[in-house]
């Protein structure tokens, strides 16, 4: 039964993909736009192997995964911290709460040229753009978490003896994670894209340099296979991370899937 | 059933695990406490001249409970009825520390009541177990927030999840269980962290009527075997008599005590009991007055009303 279905999942991703990849294989072989404006398939693959070859691709990777992950760590942690205090303080609430969703309305990278003035061409200018980029979101998402979680879980943490950091820690904190997981995956993909931006305009190594790179080379086989390492690590963070926190909540609180 | 239900973990139950009175609770059965108490130990709980109002949206003051004086003794089973709104959980609330009276004074074991502590523990109608934890994490939430030690803490809640027979199901997840037993748990849950008063709200109201039964009869068993201070809310008079040994009366809105009936009748008691049938309908006719005015009030608010006088 479940087998069957997978296999005919497996049958529609095949065709999908093979009729997009067909597509393609056939546009290029057509030659209507010369292979520096429409690369080939196997020019991509070439850029491909030869960037992991020369482990060029493997430093952008490592160099971009390490800013966005220091980058995202900070807006989690001062996210969640600002979304609670938003949502307990009816103060905070009527004043900065109106702040936040303007500020969202702000694209990230228009942090950039303040950024440059005040860190300079340094990492700590591309931090502070990808911060800016999730912090908005993980501290939206906090604030309504807190709001939607049933008020019988702090009571009942309360009443068994659960006060301050070890209420939030134990209590709030979990009792709101099924409703703050989408607001914590949407700031990853904020922050996963306010470096890339950050990166295309900062030239020292990262992924979106050396897409940069294949533009001033004129090598559009690079830029695309560039294109896919991202687009193939975005998903595989969301595959992997969010995905199996959103499977394990919904065991854990018995919730049914919501795709 | 009977069986399974009597049958304890009393064997080789650790220190924390006797009580002084358990055992000889069934041999004075027929004696109701009497709510004064024949020895010199003041009144586990305490209530005295407890005023509580709410401001409205308009901000006019209504009153919710107005002067209650109440007294539990260590060791009784009160239950508290009264029509929907008349502030009976509030009233719970307050003695568990999760919210302030208006003017008033809790006295808790000698000492007023002014914050949460894990000597009176709320026992919720439902969904209050935490669906993040499982069952054996739920019970030792309590014991983990004191800080007793892990070896302590799994021993403790193997041993109370016997009681509620749910050795089973330590591992489960919470919506795993069904309503009665997710009950169990919140008791399991409730008496881990050695509290001297349960304060039970509503526990059973969402449940069916054949799995209400045998949590009376397990609370009933659970009560004797721990010799816990319970006060019960409820809104169903005959399960007020047929667990309590007094039935305080709540009028309706602002909440006062109306009325206490103490419960006379010998345990182990029975819902259809004719005694319990007969007792809970002297309850009843005085809970009927208040429970026409409480419906009163619900029409006038929704229709003007246009009865004459």
């Amino acid at each position: 039964m479940t087998t069957n279905a997978a296999m005919k999942r497996a049958g529609r991703y095949l065709v999908f993909y093979g009729g997009l990849f067909s597509l393609w294989v056939m546009l290029a072989e057509l030659k209507i736009w010369p292979p520096y404006l429409f690369p080939t398939p196997w020019g991509v693959g070439e850029a491909l192997y030869s960037g992991f070859k020369d482990h060029s691709y493997v430093i952008a990777i490592e160099t971009s995964m390490q800013r966005v992950l220091i980058g995202y760590a900070i807006s989690v942690v001062f996210g969640m911290i600002l979304g609670l205090g938003v949502a307990s303080n009816k103060f905070l609430e009527e004043t900065m709460g109106g702040l936040l969703v303007s500020l969202q309305s702000l694209p990230s990278i228009c942090w950039w040229p303040l950024a440059l003035l005040w860190f300079g061409l340094s990492q700590n200018a591309i931090l502070f753009v990808v911060i800016m980029g999730s912090l908005l979101s993980v501290t939206l998402a906090m604030e309504d978490g807190r709001k939607q979680m049933p008020r019988i879980y702090g009571m009942a943490g309360r009443n068994l003896g659960a006060k301050g950091f070890k209420l939030f820690w134990y209590v709030l904190l979990p009792a709101s994670l099924p409703f703050i997981v989408t607001g914590l995956k949407q700031g990853w993909a904020f922050a996963w894209r306010s470096l890339i931006a950050a990166e295309m305009l900062y030239l020292s190594l990262g992924l979106g340099q050396i897409l940069m790179m294949g533009r001033d080379l004129n090598d559009m086989s690079a830029v695309v296979a560039v294109m896919l390492l991202i687009i193939a690590l975005g998903f595989i963070v969301d595959g992997i991370v969010f995905r199996s926190m959103q499977r394990h909540l919904q065991n854990k609180w018995g919730l049914t899937p919501t795709t | 059933m009977n069986m399974r239900l009597t049958s304890s973990p009393r064997s080789g139950d650790p220190s924390w695990a006797r009580s002084e009175n358990a055992r000889s609770r069934f041999g004075l059965i027929s004696r109701a406490p009497a709510p004064s108490g024949e020895s010199t130990e003041p009144a586990k709980v305490r209530l005295h001249d407890i005023c509580l109002s709410y401001r409205s949206q308009t901000g006019e003051q209504f009153p919710a409970l107005d002067h209650i004086n109440l007294e539990v003794n260590t060791g009784e089973f009160v239950c508290v009825v009264g029509p929907s709104g008349c502030g009976k959980s509030t009233l719970l609330h307050l003695i568990a520390g999760l919210h302030r009276q208006s003017s008033g004074e809790i006295w808790f074991a000698g000492t007023p009541v002014a914050a949460p502590g894990t000597d009176r523990i709320m026992i919720f109608q439902e969904h209050a177990l935490f669906p993040w934890l499982t069952v054996g994490e739920n019970v030792a939430f309590g014991m983990k927030m004191k800080g007793i030690q892990r070896r302590e803490r799994e021993e403790r809640t193997r041993y109370y999840l016997r009681l509620v027979h749910l050795a089973k199901f330590e591992k489960s997840c919470i919506h795993q269980l069904s309503g009665g037993m997710r009950q169990r748990v919140a008791i399991a849950r409730a008496l881990a962290t050695e509290p001297d008063v349960l304060l039970m709200d509503e526990p059973f109201a969402a449940l069916d009527a054949q799995t209400r039964d045998i949590l009376h009869d397990e609370l009933e068993r659970i009560w004797v075997e721990t010799g816990r201070t319970i006060i019960f809310v409820t809104h169903n008079v005959r399960e007020a008599v047929r667990l309590g040994d007094r039935v305080v009366l709540l009028t309706f809105r602002p909440g006062r005590v109306k009325s206490e009936f103490p419960i006379d009748l010998s345990r182990p008691r029975h819902l259809e009991d004719p005694e319990v049938a007969a007792t809970a309908r002297q309850v009843l006719d005085q809970l009927r007055e208040e429970i026409n005015q409480s419906l009163e009030a619900e029409y006038a608010a929704v229709i003007k009303p246009k009865i004459e006088p």
